[in-house]
């Protein structure tokens, strides 16, 4: 396979002639090279696509093209002129509008307001506001993007935020949309609506540039497709002439697995037993209402669900680290006292490993070093040190045998953790939580923000841990995920578990509908007696 | 979209603070020539009568011993996420903790009454930082509030227990009983004449002592390691299975304990008995101590020598040079506070870009990090 030059002539000059086509682009910072010599040339009228690991460059090649960074050489030719974009101001004069993976929108205005915001006619806001309800009316309409300009930003969902901030980008005249990981946040449902909206804008003639690290959206809604690797182009092709395999390996350099390599499970004895749980968050509202499942050796149970359902606040009180209201979880046969802040001790030391959520927040102190990090939560472990001192020595060379056997890069204990990319600071999280041979091993996002070289990775050590006789909760929000690695799955919606499906068997499609709480109807496989005798 | 990375760690720990002192000198000189008189005359005074001669350098060091203990009181505080600003009142009531002890036992030996007394004054202080440390923990009162007004309840206090139960009845003064000799700390002067007539006295081998040990405790004990986890992200602290309610009560008391320590330098080395307000003050420029030495041992205690040639060459300079008065010292301290503590970080900003302009590897490096984020 040819993975040296753009293969730029995979793609003929379009009808409708190159919206945008970067000559050449060339950007350094001190010694990194993060954009060497790319060519680029999207045609109008289509979605294309842009893949590559973190810190391939794809972000800074938009930067270029949206003003924020200014290239050291090359040329940038919008509708076939050449342009000088200093600043986003003038790439929205050339119409080039950007939606951020973190939205740019005051939670506490209405839509009207934040989309006027930044364009008002004049002084007075009245006009402005009449004009962009007008306006809006128009946009809503052509391109089946409705919004109550009336809502406040706070009150409406995720997805329709996103709806905002394009409309935001139509609303200044942008022809070209550039998307910088649009679903990063969105629900599957949310997704597809973004996919459909996308699909009418192209019908009505815009471009739009979706950088993305999920190669299932690339395939499913792109036309061309870039794929970048350590800062240079590798391959520009049409989307109907890849696939997947191809994308991973031109973004990685090497064959990737897409599916995990997995036996079947061969479950044993009950590890992890919970028993009628109803968990409140910190206002006081009831998030996990009155969940029962049982998790037996050898076996991997996923939960899947749309986030916000109350899965990490299961998550979280499995763990320890917020107070249950009722309930029971039994660990190995014996109850677990959860109580306190310090309840995330005592599972521990009953067996119970916990790869959090949020590594960033939660499983790192990200301004500490590598080792230090490397014994968090278990620094009261006599391993560690006898009494009250700290055993140091022995501290760092556990934390060098984890970085070894988890590849962290780099190598360097003594790094400041938040220095580390997240791809290694979620190994060097697991490496800590699988070292400590657990008994069973509670996982939230396991590969949330990871490169896709760490995520196979990640993914075989998830299949050994369970190989090795261990029970493992995962909940993921990437329900693909959650179909390839989990033995049985459980649906969650609003705070109960709805159903179970065999990852084998169920269809993308009836999971959604679980995950929609739609399919309520459906006999509930859940609790501990509805599960047949366990051997 | 800058970006920048932390400072080597030299820079941080020396050349930034070393920038501030220079600016806050710089502005003070200014200060000293709006008076008409020389500032370099001034500096000389200051430089003199602080390390200049026995005396003065003896003075320097008793500064220096209360600023040290309320420092590392800040300090340890500050490693836990804690803002203990009542270093204050927590050395003021523990003034009754040394005082008891030390009338009680000043017919026997120094030896028996020293160490007692620097338990009761710690117990006293500890208890007294404890209190919020609990509100803090159980009742989600904020230390910062809490610790500020038990400074109020316990001058109060201190000026009811003084005038009220410790005062004898055969002095007019609104002091305690005076220690004896047997019960009073040694006065460094008594092993080395060098010293001259300077208070300097055996507490700041307590106070060494108490630099090595907090350093032992941050960085080498597993109770230091759990602070510094819960000052650094409580969350992760929660998730790590420490208790943060039970780390935040032990971590004030420990740090009211060590400002409790200022009681056996002033009652039992200086004062030999116990007067209203001997604290002076230490308490809020421990706060200072300990921004300035970065929480660190070595830095508090070259903090603390810096805060105490301060106040013993400013001593000196408002005999030596009458144009200067007491209120100059004044504002030449706040100014060493002003830029060394409150604005330290006035000068980091453009450091960082300066060493990202020296350093192409470290600019390189800090872009990495800075543009792999927004992805992740």
């Amino acid at each position: 396979m040819n993975t040296q030059r753009p293969e730029t002539a995979a793609v003929p000059q379009p009808a409708n002639g190159w919206a945008i086509e970067l000559e050449k682009i060339n950007k350094r910072f001190g010694a990194v090279h993060a954009n060497k010599d790319i060519d680029l040339k999207i045609a109008r009228g289509t979605i294309h696509g842009i893949v590559g690991e973190n810190g391939a460059g794809k972000s800074t090649l938009m930067s270029i093209l949206y003003g924020f960074y200014t290239a050291d050489s090359g040329t940038i030719r919008v509708n076939g002129a050449e342009a000088n974009i200093a600043d986003s101001r003038q790439a929205l004069a050339l119409g080039i509008g950007m939606v951020h993976q973190h939205f740019m929108l005051v939670d506490n205005f209405s839509v009207l307001e934040n989309i006027v915001l930044g364009a008002e006619d004049s002084g007075f806001l009245k006009p402005s506001l009449n004009r962009a309800r007008k306006e809006l009316d128009r946009l809503e309409k052509e391109y089946a993007l409705e919004v109550d300009p009336d809502a406040i930003i706070e009150d409406i969902s995720v997805g329709q935020q996103q709806r905002v901030e394009i409309l935001k980008a139509l609303y200044r005249g942008a022809e070209t949309l550039i998307l910088d990981e649009p679903t990063g946040v969105l629900t599957p449902k949310e997704a597809d609506d973004l996919f459909r909206v996308l699909e009418t804008l192209r019908a009505q003639g815009k471009t739009v540039i979706l950088i993305t690290h999920k190669l299932r959206e690339i395939m499913a809604i792109t036309d061309n497709v870039s794929v970048m690797r350590q800062g240079q182009m590798v391959a520009t092709v049409k989307t109907s002439e890849t696939s997947p395999e191809e994308l991973a390996e031109l973004m990685v350099g090497r064959r990737v697995l897409l599916r995990v390599d997995k036996t079947a499970a061969n479950p044993g004895k009950t590890l992890l037993e919970v028993q009628n749980l109803v968990v409140a968050d910190d206002m006081g509202v009831p998030r996990v209402k009155d969940v029962s499942f049982a998790i037996r050796a050898g076996e991997i149970v996923g939960i899947a669900g749309v986030s916000g359902n109350g899965q990490s606040e299961l998550l979280e009180s499995i763990t320890g680290m917020r107070d249950q209201k009722s309930g029971t979880v039994i660990l190995n046969g014996k109850p677990l006292s959860l109580e306190g802040d310090d309840g995330a001790a005592r599972a521990r030391q009953a067996g119970l490993a916990h790869v959090p959520e949020d590594r960033q927040r939660m499983g790192l102190v990200t301004t500490f070093q590598e080792w230090e990090n490397a014994i968090l939560g278990y620094h009261d472990k006599p391993a560690y040190g006898s009494g009250a001192f700290l055993d140091i020595a022995a501290a760092k060379k556990a934390a060098a045998d984890q970085v070894k056997l988890f590849d962290v890069r780099p190598a360097n204990i003594n790094l400041k953790s938040s220095l580390f990319s997240g791809g290694n600071q979620q190994k060097i999280v697991l490496a800590r939580e699988m070292e400590q041979d657990p008994d069973v091993l509670i996982i939230g996002q396991p590969t949330r923000g990871v490169d896709i070289g760490a995520i196979e990775f990640i993914h075989n050590e998830i299949i050994k841990m369970r190989d090795e006789g261990k029970a493992i909760l995962l909940v993921s929000v990437e329900l693909d995920e959650i179909r390839s690695l989990a033995d049985r799955i459980l649906v969650m919606f609003d705070g109960v578990i709805v159903g179970e499906a065999d990852p084998a068997t169920a269809t993308e499609g009836e999971l959604g509908l679980m995950m929609a709480g739609i399919n309520k109807t459906a006999p509930r496989t859940i609790g501990i007696a509805e599960q047949g005798p366990l051997p | 979209m800058s970006a920048s990375r932390p400072l080597p760690r030299w820079a941080d720990i020396a050349l930034l603070p070393a920038l501030n002192l220079l600016l806050a000198f710089l502005v003070s000189g200014l200060v000293v020539l709006l008076v008409g008189e020389n500032p370099f005359h001034a500096i000389q005074v200051i430089l003199y009568g602080a390390f200049g001669y026995g005396d003065g350098f003896g003075y320097t060091l008793y500064y220096a011993t209360n600023f040290i203990f309320t420092g590392l009181a800040v300090a340890v505080a500050a490693h836990a996420g804690l803002f203990n600003i009542g270093g204050d009142g927590q050395a003021y009531v523990a003034g009754l903790g040394a005082v008891v002890v030390a009338l009680a036992l000043d017919q026997t030996h120094w030896l028996i009454a020293m160490p007692l007394a620097v338990i009761a004054a710690g117990a006293v202080g500890g208890f007294w930082a404890f209190v919020p440390g609990w509100l803090q923990a159980k009742r989600g009162s904020h230390v910062v509030i809490t610790t500020i007004m038990f400074n109020f309840i316990a001058s109060a206090l201190m000026v009811y227990m003084v005038n009220r139960v410790l005062k004898p009845a055969s002095t007019m003064a609104p002091e305690s009983e005076t220690i004896e000799v047997a019960g009073r700390v040694p006065q460094l002067r008594q092993f080395f004449s060098f010293f001259g007539y300077s208070p300097v006295n055996l507490s700041i081998v307590i106070a060494i002592a108490a630099l090595i040990g907090v350093y032992i405790l941050i960085w080498h004990t597993k109770f230091g390691y759990a602070m510094r986890v819960l000052g650094a992200n409580p969350t992760a602290s929660r998730y790590a299975g420490i208790s943060n309610s039970k780390m935040i009560m032990i971590t004030m008391t420990i740090s009211g304990a060590l400002a409790g320590m200022v009681a056996i330098n002033e009652v039992m080395g200086v004062q030999n008995r116990l007067v209203l307000d001997f604290v002076a003050g230490a308490g809020f420029v421990g706060i200072a101590v300990a921004l300035m030495g970065r929480n660190h041992p070595i830095g508090i205690a070259l903090a603390a020598i810096l805060f105490g040639a301060l106040y013993q060459g400013g001593q000196e300079l408002q005999f030596v040079i009458p144009g200067i008065t007491r209120e100059m010292i004044v504002v030449i301290q706040a100014l060493v506070i002003l830029f060394t503590g409150a604005m330290e970080g006035l000068f980091r900003p453009s450091l960082e870009r300066a060493f990202m302009l020296l350093s192409p590897e470290q600019k390189s490096e800090a872009i990495a990090v800075s543009t792999a984020k927004p992805e992740s």
